[in-house]
């Protein structure tokens, strides 16, 4: 198993009041961001990579999300590149580039750059973006899924076609490519695919092999979609397995049960992920497919539907509270938002606690979900770059070992250990 | 557009009627309703909101056509069309594929916009042109408001001036959302996002062309309360086509017809006469 530490990188030094008052990360004032602190963070960030490593982990995963205190990675390739110096051996693992978003011919050479001076440790994941950031930079989200899927095979091909070439797509054109600048790893490197369970994204990596990633999901969707890409994969010629499936989770380690706990409470900072963006940020026109669509209609139409699920709404991602302006109003909601840290936990949708209570926890996952990636989401909120060390310390000590260690027992092979989709189908498909 | 063009079908029956007509290789549905001279009518950016009273008092006097634009109703889009430019082009190969007479024509916000832009490329397909509140040309001063960044809900409960004393919108938006509204007003922005996505819901060529449009009969009809296309938009169009009139309503958002039905048809119909 190709084990991962994760964090947001996020600028936590905002008031929470201005979060709960506009019910979303994305959409508070950057009056609220002092750039010397966030410089402070990145570094603090970067060091502890550089201890994860050291720790023992196999890579560490960043993401990008852009106009909001949630996530630091505005330009998750310049921390990437940053990493491909200071850091040795770990693999980079962006989850992911948002390819909508992009200029594809500019992201393929930073992208090579950063296989390049990491001496080929890149791990290259793609993702739709949120709608956020359809949003903030101005991309049709109607043409989501089409620029999505026109941007990824356009680098592919920029990475395996010898230049210079012209490019006359639907919605990208470049006269000139012959990028000077090109992955080590051939013919390029791994592509691994994050989502909330979308049923189109599952399908899609089990067409082009790409492993795919569930972020914080319960575990029932998972395992749904990790059945429907089984399916796929078998209607292409191949058998699913654990090289396909990666999963990530919050998990929070301290040294007492106490200080998690404490600890743990930081994921539900502002909302946590249910506060990333209100409804109409995360769901822009078009941005969705009609299916999809016509499932939410249903959680819109109905107010009973919005309870329960990752947030009050019962959506990933959004919330169901309303901008608020009373301090009354914005006490009542943090009381809602607390409210729930109990049952995320009960849920096993954040772990807490000593390396002794979060092995078993995690064991359950594993045996349950049979990821061959693991992403250990571990710092979300305030908290401190002490109790960040402390938390990837006794993971590596004691966690990381516990978790090999059911991992060979459970034969949760990596995509290092065996090419995702290479294997043959164990019994005929039937149809 | 007399009633027999290729393909059409009568649906049902209550003042007017639902069918499909081809226009090259898209299906396109048309309602149709009332007797007298032709009415183009073109659907606003929520889509259409069905047979109101307007449609009912000036069918009275006209036959209204009234396409559903590709991609806002049940029958597939027309992938080539990715802006208002391209669905104006695609409604003048209609009105030319109907061999039809010079027709008259009234839009609304959306529909306004592709309204002008056919006018701006070929008035002589039209007899005279109503735009209620067109997009299309942005204010100097603030801003069109932005659909794709608000609920349909948000945007709807901006659009008129006054809701709770405007009984049809109350009874065509009140109360809690559908999942077939939700459905609905979603398939509808994202096609106004694959038209007018960027610039939004506004092109800067459009004025200079309108200013080449000759002896094209126009009546703007502005709320002077519109939060969606501020009036000083209105006064640009007033400016750029030469000879239209610009009527504008007191205590009237960006919905006239539904906001004050009775002013609204009466000036129409007078404009048409």
């Amino acid at each position: 198993m190709h084990i991962m530490m994760f964090t947001e990188r996020p600028y936590t030094e905002v008031s929470e009041d201005e979060i709960i008052k506009n019910a979303s990360f994305f959409g508070v004032s950057n009056e609220n961001l002092n750039p010397a602190i966030g410089g402070e963070l990145y570094n603090s960030y970067f060091d502890e990579a550089v201890y994860s490593e050291k720790m023992g982990f196999d890579g560490v995963m960043l993401n990008e999300h852009h106009g909001t205190p949630f996530c630091g990675g505005s330009v998750m390739n310049i921390e990437a590149a940053v990493l491909a110096r200071i850091t040795e051996n770990i693999k980079i693992v962006l989850l992911g580039n948002p390819l909508p978003v992009a200029d594809p011919l500019r992201l393929a050479e930073e992208l090579a750059m950063i296989d390049m001076i990491s001496n080929g440790r890149l791990v290259s994941g793609w993702v739709r973006g949120a709608g956020s950031e359809s949003i903030y930079n101005n991309a049709n989200p109607a043409y989501n899924r089409e620029l999505f899927e026109e941007a990824h095979d356009f680098v592919i091909k920029t990475w395996t076609t010898p230049g210079p070439f012209r490019y006359e797509g639907k919605h990208y054109q470049y006269r000139h490519v012959n990028p000077w600048v090109l992955p080590i790893q051939k013919p390029y490197p791994q592509m691994w695919i994050p989502g909330l369970v979308s049923p189109e994204t599952v399908v899609w990596c089990a067409k082009h092999r790409y492993p795919y990633l569930a972020l914080a999901t319960f575990l029932e969707p998972t395992l749904e979609m990790a059945q429907l890409y089984r399916d796929t994969a078998a209607q292409e010629g191949y058998e699913f397995g654990p090289e396909n499936f990666g999963y990530l989770q919050r998990v929070v380690v301290a040294e007492t049960e106490e200080k998690a706990q404490e600890l743990g409470k930081s994921f539900f900072f502002g909302g946590g992920i249910a506060a990333f963006a209100r409804p109409e940020w995360m769901f822009p026109p078009g941005y969705n497919s009609k299916a999809a669509t016509r499932r939410l209609a249903k959680v819109f139409a109905d107010p009973n539907a919005r309870e329960g699920g990752s947030g009050p709404t019962g959506l990933q991602g959004t919330t169901s509270l309303q901008p608020v302006e009373t301090q009354e109003e914005i006490e009542a909601n943090r009381k809602i938002i607390y409210s729930r840290y109990q049952a995320e936990q009960d849920n096993l949708q954040l772990i807490v606690g000593t390396p002794e209570t979060v092995i078993p926890k995690i064991r359950h996952i594993l045996e349950t979900v049979r990821p061959g990636i693991f992403a250990m989401w571990h710092h979300f909120g305030p908290m401190s770059h002490e109790d960040r060390m402390t938390s990837i310390r006794l993971m590596g000590e004691e966690v990381l070992p516990a978790m090999r260690g059911i991992s060979d027992e459970l034969g949760l092979v990596s995509p290092y250990d065996r090419q995702p989709g290479s294997r043959p189908l164990a019994a005929p498909v039937a149809h | 557009m007399t009633g027999s063009s290729n393909g059409y079908s009568e649906g049902h029956s209550n003042g007017y009627t639902e069918g499909t007509v081809q226009v090259g290789g898209t299906a396109l549905t048309m309602i149709r309703g009332g007797s007298g001279r032709p009415l183009l009518v073109l659907h606003e950016e929520l889509g259409h909101p069905g047979w109101l009273s307007w449609h009912k008092a000036l069918a009275e006097d006209h036959l209204l056509n009234i396409p559903i634009h590709p991609g806002f109703g049940t029958l597939p889009r027309a992938d080539w069309v990715t802006g208002v430019r391209d669905l104006a082009g695609f409604y003048s190969r209609m009105l030319g594929d109907m061999a039809v007479e010079p027709v008259d024509v009234i839009g609304f916000s959306l529909g306004g916009w592709i309204a002008a832009e056919m006018a701006a490329a070929c008035a002589d397909q039209f007899n005279s042109m109503v735009l209620v509140a067109p997009m299309g040309i942005r204010p100097r001063d603030g801003e069109i408001k932005d659909l794709f960044v608000v609920t349909a809900r948000a945007y709807l409960d901006a659009s008129v001036h006054d809701a709770e004393n405007t009984p049809e919108f109350a009874a065509l938006y009140g109360g809690a959302t559908t999942p077939e509204q939700y459905e609905t007003w979603e398939d509808a922005r994202a096609e106004s996002a694959r038209l007018a996505w960027k610039p939004y819901m506004h092109n800067d060529s459009l004025s200079p062309l309108l200013e080449g449009v000759r002896g094209l009969p126009t009546l703007l009809i502005w709320g002077r309360e519109d939060q969606i296309v501020p009036l000083q938009s209105g006064q640009i169009y007033n400016r750029s086509i030469a000879g239209s009139e610009l009527a504008v309503f007191d205590d009237c958002g960006h919905r006239p017809e539904t906001e004050q039905t009775e002013q609204f048809v009466n000036r129409v119909r007078n404009f048409l006469a």
